[in-house]
């Protein structure tokens, strides 16, 4: 792993001036709790995919995939889906 | 961005030589002024009007009400134009400054005691955002008991705020830090917030008579802001991130470490603005240190009395100086002990009390000036003038009898000393 900046190296007053740059923060390891899709249970509803906060859900050609670089496990998706089709699996 | 460390020279450090309060420089071909009659809070809007600012966010309070209402009225008759927002309590006063701050604006605001209180989680975020936002503090005590009388326990409770803190002696005072707040919390080396804070009613509504630069003097001086970076949609910035245990420490210590270097930019602010009006500013003021055995150091409108009183006793042949400090924050550590280091006791006056502390803060800060150094000055703490209480020549002159009997006999009586409280 490589050394984190120093005090002198970081910008000034925190100030990001690189858009997007949070897509660098992986938020994934903050998981406890992992969300598993069972895609033959899946009807497809995109429930998940809109109450996802993250939004960790991506839209694919049959359904849904989740991210895990981002996914911070927080079981919003597994409460909404109508059909049980994901489950909360600890990590 | 960050600068090898400045020498440290004991500049700054401006004697009086006199009786006047200008101070004569060399060469210096000093700009034309007209001689007017401002109140403290009249001063400063005069002033913060001749900075040419873009965005004021205030809301009035008392002893600083009349800043906002005259800045208000330049803005009415065409005089400016600034954006002048009239916001609904002073969070929001200073929410909005620190957003125009963070668009590139020049911004002005100005609040006072329970104002102040309330702005406190703003503050910390003008800091850290470092926005070069101008805040005049009338100095007002604080609720409970209700009281709309001068004294300093606002500022002093938010001065670990990370604000360049400066403090004004009376009118002109008041007028010459405000026009030098914006130069130094602008300038790119520094990009931090600057409180000019005069003393309620004593400064603030006290007409007293002063010089005014002329507008032009003032715009060469100080020309428009420009920014290290602006929230503008042409070029996108994201401000007010988060900053996690592995982050945050490392932006404090970079907000820590400019907020020290700020010194430098104050002295020569300072010293350029004598240049220009042949009133010389800095860290702070020294009277009959030269060769005095006690000396009596305090801020603000105070300052006044303790000149006059030393002034007496010197003529009455007593080693007696005083010491004004214009700097509050960040504290000028190198040049007070400079100034101070061949004294043999030093009151230190504090017009608020620090609860539950060994002493005021300001006492506690010159306590930590002399921490390790070996120097065996007696100090008196003197707590007074709380919630208005006057404080007469005849009080500094007690002052003044009992710190030369510390000087004299090396023993301190009181820790805290209540000037003029009744028991």
């Amino acid at each position: 792993m490589t050394q984190k900046p120093g005090w002198r190296e970081l910008p000034i007053g925190g100030h990001l001036h690189e858009p997007g740059s949070s897509l660098k923060y992986k938020t994934g390891p903050w998981r406890t709790y992992k969300p598993v899709l069972d895609k033959a249970k899946c009807t497809k509803c995109l429930l998940c995919w809109i109450y996802c906060p993250e939004p960790s859900i991506d839209r694919t050609n049959d359904g849904i995939e989740i991210n895990y670089d981002f996914c911070k496990g927080c079981g919003l998706c597994a409460s909404e889906c109508p059909v049980k089709a994901i489950v909360m699996v600890e990590e | 961005m960050y600068r090898k460390k400045g020498k440290f020279t004991g500049e700054g450090v401006i004697p009086y030589s006199g009786e006047g309060s200008t101070v004569t420089i060399e060469g210096a071909a000093v700009c034309t002024q007209t001689g007017c009659a401002y109140t403290g809070n009249e001063a400063v809007a005069y002033a913060a009007k001749q900075c040419n600012v873009d965005v004021v966010s205030a809301y009035p309070i008392t002893p600083q009400t009349i800043i906002v209402e005259r800045f208000s009225e330049y803005v009415a008759n065409g005089e400016v134009d600034t954006k002048f927002l009239a916001v609904e309590s002073e969070h929001s006063a200073m929410s909005a400054c620190v957003g125009a701050s963070l668009g590139g604006a020049r911004v002005f605001t100005s609040t006072a005691s329970q104002g102040l209180a309330l702005m406190h989680e703003v503050l910390y975020l003008a800091s850290g955002l470092r926005c070069p936002i101008v805040m005049a503090v009338v100095n007002r005590a604080l609720s409970a008991p209700i009281n709309i009388h001068g004294d300093q326990s606002d500022m002093m409770g938010s001065r670990d705020c990370g604000w360049i803190q400066l403090f004004a002696e009376n009118a002109q005072e008041s007028y010459d830090l405000t026009i030098q707040a914006f130069k130094i919390a602008e300038d790119k080396g520094v990009h931090l917030p600057v409180s000019v804070n005069l003393d309620g009613f004593t400064v603030s509504h006290a007409t007293e008579s002063m010089k005014a630069c002329a507008d032009e003097d003032v715009h060469k001086f100080l020309p428009p802001r420009e920014s290290l970076f602006k929230v503008d949609p042409t070029t996108p910035i994201s401000v007010g991130g988060m900053a996690l245990p592995e982050y945050y420490y490392e932006f404090k210590r970079q907000q820590e470490e400019a907020l020290q270097l700020s010194k430098l930019f104050v002295n020569r602010v300072g010293k350029e603005y004598g240049k220009m009006t042949g009133r010389r500013y800095g860290y702070l003021r020294t009277y009959g240190l030269e060769d005095a055995d006690a000396a009596v150091i305090s801020l603000g409108s105070t300052c006044g009395n303790v000149r006059s009183v030393a002034r007496t006793l010197r003529a009455k042949g007593k080693k007696v100086g005083a010491i004004k400090l214009w700097m509050y924050r960040p504290f000028p550590r190198e040049e007070l002990f400079s100034a101070i280091k061949d004294l043999k006791a030093l009151a230190v006056m504090d017009r608020a009390i620090s609860f539950g502390a060994p002493q005021g803060a300001l006492c506690s800060d010159i306590a930590a000036t002399l921490l390790n150094t070996g120097s065996d000055i007696k100090i008196l703490n003197m707590i007074y003038g709380l919630g208005g209480r006057d404080i007469p020549p005849s009080t500094i002159n007690t002052v003044f009898t009992d710190t030369l009997r510390a000087a004299k006999t090396g023993k301190v009586k009181e820790r805290i000393n209540y000037l003029d409280v009744r028991e």
